[in-house]
């Protein structure tokens, strides 16, 4: 198993980390009478990641450069609170309310504030030469006061009926043809990057894997996006809402008709394309280059000429950044800005991270690996839910998977990493 | 050294080098030179002067008098990047690379290859890469894996790769061997062998006799911040140099070369 798995080039601790998830979703199923692993169950766990997911794809960037970021919920929730503001109070003084425009200019706002307020705190973290945790911490109670002040504390409500569509909800979807579309051209994707990849390598004169390995790559991959997808499409509106738009359409209201699937919600494609993305910038560009760089060694970056400080502020803004798209996604879903809203959130993020394989000694660290330690997360918090377990004995039982985690992953790392294969 | 050798000019040169830290003099009228083809070790006890007076060539610091001459030419070294620009580079003991990342990546760190496109172009890095480390050292193979996970003397191939591919022409190399197995030793041994033969100048800086004795073919000896004397390898026995490190005092038989910015013109050039 061990060989075959090195001979596809696969990373072993994603095998496991999958291995680990798909443990707890059919535990759960088994243990709920059949109830987790459903087309709904999973739309809704989906929706409900996306949020803690899109910071952690930032966070790994900060923690691969040495960093910590304690301060990303409290900036959710000043971010959500502001464009809260400016898409209830502000622009319908100048744009007819739920204008097309409205959601755009308030997101736009709420991501420049964001890499703005992320950009300070690296200029702290970089130039000041204040220690990431105690400007973050800092940032923690500054931005939470913060969010309050915003308003005095007052819930903003309702949000604007565009914005809400960011939050997934019943028409927050992209339903079942464009589910398909997005299906058919990430397989497309796939396949075409695997392709190219071989064509490179064979052109270098680099070994490559066997065809095999190749095909079966792609293969899995294919598949996970075709089964999402069909699992997605699979959960149907509530009848009553599908009955309105049947009613909108001139459609008459058979049983056939009445099946409108959901398909992929909105704030999954955000994730989706803030995950792509990332990774791209992560693997591909100068900039991702830096970054796991500096988490290797800063010194050596510096003599490279990596001007290290420019990056931890660049790399900060891009936190800030999107925390503004997470503070979109979680005020839609909710379709209302408290300022409470992302309390402990920079926990949640930190741990998705960490259970993805990132290292917080620096320069190890993966995308992919925090968007399914997200997922794990986000799943006992859910299956626990969907059992009726306490929420004293959830934060007991989430502790302690984070603790375990980190220790297995130290565990085998050791055992089983050969320094000189 | 062939015919040729004899009319060549020194490669590097610095002339009555002075710096002194809050009074002290670090570095006190040292005068030293090196060949193309050529590998000489700055020798002396902690202290002594040797890493103050290399910074000096590697833009750490700059002089208080002195005079920095390379081909023929005066220079200017203010920073790492005026010495790189003179194609001197430096192979630190321990900063040299980023661990996490693999030896094409340690390569071209801060000067990536990219596409068209702006993204880095990886195959054509590690291209590069396997052409260069294979000049150097036929057996290297773990291009996909981390550096952390190469041996000693490998990590020292790709820190010396790294320095050709900036085209360095005097390398200057602070411990080469420190740390390093009796095989690995060996390796870097015909590694500096290797760049001898591509006309590069090598300067090893260190404080242990043995590691350089046999790499080099003269030897500056520094104590005090002065220069002892310079002299080359085959004229003089380890106890020779040891009484140079030690005692600050030329060799009796090589007394006529004694005294401050004694930089004879090394035998096997001349």
């Amino acid at each position: 198993m061990t060989q075959l798995l090195a001979k596809m080039e696969i990373d072993r601790r994603l095998v496991g980390l999958a291995v680990v998830l798909l443990i707890i979703w059919i535990g759960f199923d088994l243990a709920s009478g059949g109830r987790f692993i459903t087309p709904r169950n999973m739309f809704n766990l989906s929706v409900q990641t996306a949020s803690v997911a899109v910071m952690a794809c930032g966070m790994v960037l900060i923690i691969v450069t040495r960093h910590i970021d304690l301060s990303v919920g409290s900036i959710l929730g000043v971010l959500a609170m502001i464009m809260g503001v400016i898409q209830t109070d502000i622009l319908p003084q100048f744009l007819a309310y739920n204008h097309p425009m409205t959601w755009i200019i308030t997101l736009f706002a709420g991501l420049v504030i964001g890499a703005l307020i992320g950009g300070i705190q690296g200029v702290a973290v970089g130039y000041l030469g204040v220690p990431a945790f105690i400007v973050t911490l800092g940032g923690l109670l500054v931005w939470r006061g913060a969010a309050w002040w915003v308003t005095q504390g007052r819930t903003v409500a309702p949000l604007d009926a565009n914005f809400i569509l960011l939050g997934g909800g019943i028409n927050g979807t992209i339903g079942a043809m464009w589910s398909w579309i997005a299906a058919i051209v990430a397989i497309a994707a796939i396949i075409y990057a695997a392709i190219m990849d071989r064509r490179r390598r064979l052109s270098f004169e680099f070994p490559v894997k066997p065809v095999w390995a190749e095909c079966t790559n792609a293969a899995v991959k294919a598949g996970l996006v075709l089964v999402a997808v069909i699992t997605l499409n699979a959960y149907y509106l509530p009848s009553r809402a599908a009955e309105k738009i049947l009613a909108q359409r001139g459609l008459p209201a058979t049983p056939e008709n009445l099946e409108i699937s959901h398909g992929i919600a909105i704030p999954l494609l955000i994730v989706a394309v803030v995950a792509i993305v990332l990774t791209v910038v992560a693997k591909r560009t100068r900039f991702g280059r830096y970054v796991y760089a500096i988490g290797g060694n800063p010194q050596a970056a510096e003599l490279a000429g990596v001007n290290v400080k420019r990056m931890t502020v660049a790399v900060f803004a891009l936190m800030g950044l999107l925390c503004a798209v997470s503070a979109a996604i979680s005020s839609a879903r909710l379709q209302s800005a408290g300022n409470d809203l992302g309390t402990l959130d920079e926990l949640r993020v930190i741990a998705a991270v960490v259970i993805g394989g990132t290292s917080l000694a620096g320069g190890v660290g993966t995308i992919y690996g925090a968007l399914i330690g997200a997922l794990v997360m986000q799943s006992l918090q859910s299956g626990m839910a969907l059992l009726g377990v306490d929420t004293s004995l959830q934060s007991i039982v989430i502790g302690l998977v984070l603790v375990l985690a980190v220790f297995s992953d130290k565990y085998f790392h050791r055992r089983y990493s050969d320094p000189t294969a | 050294m062939s015919d040729k050798a004899a009319h060549k000019k020194p490669l590097v040169e610095m002339r009555d080098i002075h710096i002194s830290f809050g009074g002290v003099k670090a570095v006190d009228g040292v005068s030293i030179d090196l060949y193309p083809g050529e590998v000489v070790g700055v020798l002396g006890h902690n202290g002594a002067g040797k890493s103050t007076l290399i910074k000096v060539l590697s833009g750490a610091y700059t002089p208080e008098r002195g005079q920095i001459i390379v081909d023929g030419r005066e220079v200017k070294i203010e920073n790492a990047r005026d010495a790189r620009d003179n194609n001197i580079e430096t192979i630190y003991q321990n900063l040299a690379l980023a661990d996490n990342l693999d030896a094409a990546q340690n390569l071209f760190l801060g000067r990536e290859i990219v596409t068209r496109a702006g993204f880095l172009d990886d195959g054509a890095m590690e291209h590069k890469a396997r052409e260069v480390l294979h000049r150097l050292n036929p057996n290297f193979k773990k291009f996909n894996s981390p550096v952390s996970a190469l041996s000693g003397g490998q990590r020292q191939s790709v820190a010396i790769a790294r320095a050709l591919l900036f085209e360095a022409r005097i390398l200057i190399m602070d411990e080469p061997c420190a740390a390093l197995g009796v095989q690995e030793t060996r390796m870097v041994g015909d590694l500096i062998d290797q760049l001898k033969k591509d006309g590069l100048g090598i300067l090893l800086i260190s404080h242990d006799l043995h590691d350089v004795f046999d790499l080099s073919d003269r030897l500056h000896v520094m104590k005090n911040g002065k220069l002892v004397g310079t002299v080359s390898t085959r004229d003089v026995t380890h106890d020779d140099v040891l009484g140079m490190i030690i005692l600050g005092k030329m060799p009796e038989h090589l007394m006529h070369l004694a005294g401050p910015g004694a930089t004879n013109v090394p035998a096997h050039v001349a």
